[in-house]
């Protein structure tokens, strides 16, 4: 691979390091950052076949999530349900060509399938007290603590980005992946509809 | 300040110690904080404040609600100028500017008042008889007719203010705040629900704000009120809205609404002006309350005529009184509190005129007993007066109540109230779709039952039970059991009570008042304000034969404009019923759409406009492009470098370098738009064989292979290369703007079609950066940078594809070409997409490496005559008809498209072809859609055998190229066609489709 | 805007899917292509039902899980009868 420097995450140019150092991050009702350069694998198979869960469960740990919008962790993977056959296994950047590898190898014999995704998407981390109200400007999902929370996630509309929502804690925090070239729209949304509200840029 | 010489000294909700300026046609005015811009002139005895649509009668305010119909009011200047808002809806804030309305010069002397006195000219359907001949009249006539006609006038600039919108979700959404609504919410609330809970108004308590003696537990109603807010307020997981107008009852229990944030600051204020809510409710509590109907009588619309409730909502909630000699005229008892709440406050009441015998009501009573005339069995049948109300003349009604009789009583007063009943409003019911059914005994429409889905009740006075009681009871229930469905039973505390309601007797429907004369001559008995419809324009349309209600709402303009007949659709309705002798609901209601009052476009818009009106995306190089200067080209909501013009160039200079440096030496394109799909599975080449138009089974691992899409109709749908990376494995492309579209289509036809084929298909459009390098030297630019592979010729032939490292980047390099140049599609991972970027730009310094955008692509393939989906098809071309018969696989039994190939139409030798066209004159570039003709004429018709698709200047040919389906075309080499446009005619002769001398398409 | 719900995701507003056409319209089998007639055919390929009252049509949760299945939908009232998944024949309802 090239040298670390040449690499570059979708939203690195709105200058994200800079603008999180003059951040207030403790006064901040809504707190966004990028959360760049993942890995994220998506895998296909048949939940049904314990192969296939165990499967995934040699590689990552995880427990299959085969219930609809939810997603299940075990230390550094986290597997979320995108569709009755499809999820993704998300993990520490840089190690996601090993992880196809293993994806790969564990579902030999079966009908299953493995892409890495993880260079199409970034992610857009938004958190704090505000977050749902900021969310509600774009989202027409119930995200409500009585409809949703952690441990769930949901593919979606915010604004006019197709997006997954990851719930990660009860803050309430949110992880939003979107495709790379929706990042900019994405993002200059959040600043939009972020200046009603006191609001921080974390840094990765 | 001036003396406000029509407001009580105390009383009301307004704070007399907080004046507020502001000015009326230019004249500066005192209000107090807490005034409507209505209140706030009648306090000032303004009772003049507009002039009638059609005939420019002078008119004031008749209601105290958004049902106003007549005092319509331009409001704010410059870009801010809103037209035809309801001034008893325009809360005062200190310099509000308003303006009257559809007068000029001005509102006191109205050159369009002559409108008025030709008014027997101008019957109904007037502009449909008159100006709909000739034939083109209405063109001519229109212009002058636009100036006449019409109410205010809006801002031409743009909106200054910016809007919110958002979504919301609630388990039970209350509309309306008055003793029903609140009492749901309350219910609702305290069982632990989640409540939205909207109003119109500036706070919470509806009627109850209008109310003098009433008491809730004991509470006088306004104390009652305040502490049921402060409670609401308390709970987290109930959302009061106030000033927030439920304007649409969309599907499925979402409601739209509108909430105006700073309406009531004016221009000073900061942040969003309104707020669009989205509301999906699991259930709607409607209690939005009664409309009053006015009554039909002689000159009903004189300024100071007014509504019996609007009086009263003026002068107990507003301190303001309409006037200061009264008389009234209803039809029921609620018109008597009026009398006894103005009696009250000091004004003046001259008689109260009843049209019922007898009333004993106790209210009436009450009204005796305070002195107050109680005229029974008679009928205003004139007004007097022009700009104001000076007098009313009654008589005794005759015994059918059809006409009057015996001595004509004069009496002096300047304001008249009626009330003609009250009308629930059902507008939300309705808009569901939802009928609404006729009540008899309180005679009003109210609503009928709920449509399946839209999980809504109307209660209290919404549905017809106007007793504050009744109200109270079935708010509280209706909360209770809306929160109990999900789960909130446990209700605390019980329903609110009131003292009983006042004993009262029927009302009596005269929906036209009689007069002296016949209804048409003399006075005018308005039925729709707004719209200057009176009963006889009614009556007109019955002799004219319109019979339904539709017919004369449409002939007539009834109920239409702002107020959409809040005030008149039920009188409309009567009269015609009666006119027709039918029941009122054999005539038919009206069904009410959304929205139940005007919402500025601003609010919808909301935040999406200019660079959010749709997603800009961007490749991951794009700033290097804006950085060089590239204008950008939109592709679906992909923005593309589209050429880069360097000092001094045009586009055209700049695309004839790129094209012609790409030609001679290496250009290079930033392809990463390009739609890819990964595919996986035993099933793929079974799959790809049934998608795609020619055979895959026997495409080998490591090579690439074009194809063409059809849909089921046999017409191209997409096209492109598919690579097979291993057996079982594949990597589709799309074209740009068809990629979601093609990701789609396959899922469509696994998952319903063929749902036991073992396949998998993943976008990874954007998992890949694509840099094409095109022309002869892109090799060796290539070479530079490639270390881990042989890229020779040999080793690394066309349509095949190789792993390897590109500036030490993992890449996956593709053998194929969009231009018929020697080129590499070079896929690398988005984030190291510029350093691979510019690493090929130095590499390529020494051969002048020149990048290229959409244009030059275009030029580049057109040369070649390779086809763009979309351009050179419009989803009538096979790939016959485009000349790829070759692609089409004969050995396979099946694929999507093949039996439509064979149909007679699809096999006529003389469909529309795809051709070259060569202008006589090489440097005429032929316009993009410019119809072709075998012979010309003067002037059109003539017959159009095709179009241009494509067409450019190329500088490689030396001359313009342009690509066209003409019908038979391909047996049409050589011939001369014409393509007429933009007053010129161009001769080209017809090609083949490729424009440089090595013209075989897909080589390089 | 109608609320669906998706046979997977639950209910979602009507912005996240995409509507497909008419259920249960049986692609013919090769044989039956090869001996089926243009105008039939063309009936295959054109013509679909467009009732005032229920209709069977076919949806895809295109914002979330990507998954088709079809929909009973009242055409007057608006009303989603039914949800059911692909495969599955029509189901047979009363009239509204």
């Amino acid at each position: 691979m090239a040298e670390a420097y040449t690499r570059r995450s979708a939203l690195q140019h709105f200058g994200l390091t800079a603008a999180a150092a003059k951040s207030d991050v403790a006064g901040a009702e809504i707190v966004i950052g990028e959360s760049a350069h993942r890995a994220i694998v998506n895998i296909r198979g048949n939940s049904s076949d314990a192969a296939f869960i165990a499967a995934v469960k040699s590689v990552t740990g995880v427990d299959l999530p085969v219930k609809p919008n939810t997603t299940a962790q075990s230390g550094a993977f986290r597997v979320l349900w995108l569709g009755p056959a499809e999820w993704w296994v998300v993990t520490t950047g840089g190690t996601e060509e090993k992880l196809v590898a293993d994806l790969r190898q564990a579902f030999a014999g079966q009908h299953a399938a493995v892409v890495d995704v993880s260079e199409s998407r970034t992610v857009i981390t938004i958190s704090g007290a505000s977050a749902r109200d900021v969310l509600a400007r774009g989202c027409s999902l119930d995200l409500h603590p009585r409809a949703f929370g952690p441990g769930q996630c949901a593919q979606t509309g915010l604004t006019k980005a197709n997006i997954l929502l990851d719930q990660t804690d009860a803050t309430p925090s949110f992880d939003i992946y979107v495709l790379k070239s929706f990042g900019d729209y994405l993002w200059q949304w959040f600043w939009l509809i972020g200046r009603d509200y006191k609001f921080a840029i974390k840094a990765q | 300040m001036s003396a406000q010489k029509n407001r009580v000294a105390t009383g009301g909700r307004i704070d007399r110690s907080k004046p507020i300026r502001f000015t009326f046609d230019g004249k500066t005015y005192y209000g107090y904080e807490g005034d409507s811009l209505a209140s706030a002139l009648l306090a000032n005895g303004v009772t003049l404040v507009g002039r009638s649509f059609k005939y420019h009668r002078p008119r004031g305010i008749i209601s105290a609600g958004p049902e106003e119909p007549n005092a319509l009011i331009e409001v704010g200047t410059g870009a801010r100028r809103e037209p035809n808002t309801r001034a008893p809806q325009i809360e005062l804030y200190d310099g509000l500017v308003t303006a009257s309305q559809n007068r000029w010069p001005s509102l006191d002397f109205d050159l369009g008042a002559v409108n008025s006195v030709m008014s027997r000219f101008l019957p109904s359907g007037f502009y449909y008889k008159t100006f709909k001949w000739p034939k083109d009249g209405w063109l001519f006539y229109e212009k002058f007719i636009r100036r006449m006609a019409g109410l205010g006038t809006g801002s031409q600039e743009t909106d200054p203010d910016r809007y919110d919108k958002l979504y919301a979700h609630c388990d039970v959404m209350v509309v309306g705040a008055g003793p029903a609504g609140l009492a749901a919410a309350l219910a609702a609330g305290r069982a632990g629900a989640r409540v939205v809970l909207v109003d119109e108004q500036s706070e919470l308590g509806g009627s109850l704000l209008s109310e003098r003696e009433r008491t809730i537990d004991g509470k006088p109603a306004a104390e009652w009120v305040a502490t049921a807010s402060a409670e609401l307020a308390s709970m987290p997981e109930v959302r009061v809205l106030t000033r927030t107008t439920a304007f649409a009852y969309l599907d499925a229990n979402m409601l739209s609404c509108v909430e105006r944030l700073t309406d009531h600051i004016g221009p000073s204020a900061t942040g969003p002006r309104q707020r669009l809510w989205r509301i999906r409710a699991k259930e709607v509590i409607l209690a939005a309350g009664s409309i009053e109907r006015p009554l039909v009588y002689s000159d009903n619309d004189r300024p100071g005529c007014m509504l019996a409730s609007a009086a009263r909502t003026y002068v107990n909630r507003y301190g303001a009184t309409p006037g200061q000699r009264v008389v009234i005229m209803t039809n029921n008892d609620t018109a008597y509190q009026t009398a006894l709440d103005l009696t009250a406050a000091g004004v003046s009441v001259a008689a109260i005129v009843d049209l019922r015998a007898n009333p004993t009501g106790a209210l009436a009573q009450a009204a005796r007993a305070k002195g107050i005339e109680i005229i029974e069995n008679s009928a205003i049948i004139h007004v007097k007066g022009t700009k104001q109300v000076r007098e009313v003349d009654v008589q005794s009604l005759t015994s059918d109540g059809k006409g009057v009789t015996g001595s004509v009583r004069h009496l002096y007063c300047d304001t008249v109230l009626s009330s003609g009943g009250w009308q629930p409003t059902v507008h939300l019911h309705s808009q569901t779709r939802a009928k609404v059914v006729w009540d008899d005994g309180i005679q009003a429409f109210v609503p009928g039952p709920i449509m399946p889905g839209q999980n809504n009740r109307s209660v209290g006075s919404a549905r017809g039970a106007f007793g504050l009681n009744e109200a109270l009871n079935e708010g509280h229930n209706a909360g209770a059991e809306a929160a109990a469905k999900f789960g909130f039973s446990n209700v605390t505390g019980n329903a609110p009570s009131a003292e009983a309601e006042p004993e009262s007797q029927p009302l009596r429907s005269l929906w036209i008042v009689p007069s002296n004369v016949p209804v048409g001559q003399g006075g005018k008995h308005f039925v729709d304000y707004q719209n200057d419809v009176t009963a006889a324009d009614v009556q007109l349309a019955h002799r004219e034969g319109y019979v339904s209600v539709e017919h004369l709402k449409r002939y007539t303009t009834m109920g239409m404009a702002t107020d959409q007949g809040k005030t008149s659709n039920v009188n409309a309705l009567a009269i015609m019923a009666g006119l027709k002798n039918v029941s009122i609901p054999e005539v038919g209601t009206t069904t009410f759409r959304p929205p139940y009052t005007p919402v500025t476009f601003g609010v919808f818009a909301g935040s999406d406009k200019g660079d959010f009106l749709d997603p800009i995306r961007k490749t991951p190089i794009h700033q290097w492009h804006a950085e060089h200067g590239a204008p950008f080209e939109c592709v679906g909501q992909w923005h593309r470098a589209w050429y880069y013009p360097k000092a001094g160039e045009d586009m055209h200079a700049a695309v004839n370098r790129e094209v012609k440096a790409t030609r001679d030496s290496v250009g290079i394109v930033d392809a990463s738009t390009l739609g890819k799909i990964d595919i996986q599975g035993p099933d793929a080449a079974w799959f790809l064989n049934m998608v795609y138009t020619n055979a895959w089974t026997k495409l080998e691992p490591g090579k690439c292979r074009y194809g063409f899409m059809c849909g089921e109709d046999g017409m191209v749908f997409d096209d492109g290369v598919t690579s097979r990376i291993s057996e079982n494995h594949f990597h589709m492309t799309t074209t740009t703007g068809g990629a979601p579209r093609v990701m789609s289509w396959l899922e469509e036809w696994h998952q319903c079609e063929w749902p036991d084929k073992k396949v998998y298909f993943t976008s990874v459009t954007e998992q890949w950066a694509v840099f094409a390098l095109n022309g002869p030297n892109s090799r060796k630019v290539l070479e530079k940078v490639v270390a881990d592979i042989d890229l020779s010729e040999e080793a690394f032939p066309f349509m095949t594809w190789r792993d390897c490292t590109v500036a030490g980047v993992k890449a996956r390099i593709y053998r194929i070409s969009f231009t018929g140049e020697l080129s590499y599609e070079v896929n690398i991972p988005p984030s190291y997409a510029l350093h691979v970027w510019r690493a090929l730009m130095t590499a390529g310094e020494e051969f002048s490496i020149t990048p290229y955008g959409t244009e030059a692509l275009h030029v580049l393939r057109a040369e070649k005559g390779f086809v763009i989906v979309g351009q050179e098809t419009d989803g009538t071309m096979t790939p016959q008809d485009l000349g790829f018969e070759w692609i089409i696989g004969k050995a396979k039994p099946d694929f999507i498209g093949r039996r439509s190939h064979l149909r007679s139409d699809t096999k006529r030798p003389d469909r529309k072809h795809l051709v070259g066209l060569l202008t006589e004159n090489p440097n005429d570039v032929l316009a993009e859609g410019a119809q072709v003709v075998e012979h010309v004429k003067d002037k059109p018709p003539m017959t159009m055998i095709g179009h241009v698709t494509s067409s450019y200047y190329s500088p490689n040919a030396g001359r313009s190229i342009a690509m066209a389906v003409i019908k038979n075309g391909r047996n049409r080499m050589g011939q001369t066609v014409y393509l007429p446009y933009e007053g010129k005619v161009i001769a080209a002769k017809i090609s083949k489709p490729t424009f440089l001398e090595d013209g075989a398409p897909a080589n390089g | 805007m109608l609320l669906i719900s998706c046979p997977h995701c639950g209910p979602r507003d009507e912005h996240e899917f995409a509507y497909g056409h008419e259920a249960h319209i049986a692609r013919p089998t090769l044989d039956q292509q090869n001996t089926m007639s243009d105008a039939e055919w063309a009936d295959y390929l054109f013509m679909r039902k467009n009732p005032k009252g229920v209709h069977f049509e076919r949806w895809v949760h295109a914002r979330g899980c990507r998954q088709w299945f079809n929909v009973a939908r009242h055409t007057v009232t608006h009303e989603i009868i039914k949800v059911y998944p692909m495969g599955e024949p029509a189901p047979k309802l009363e009239q509204k």
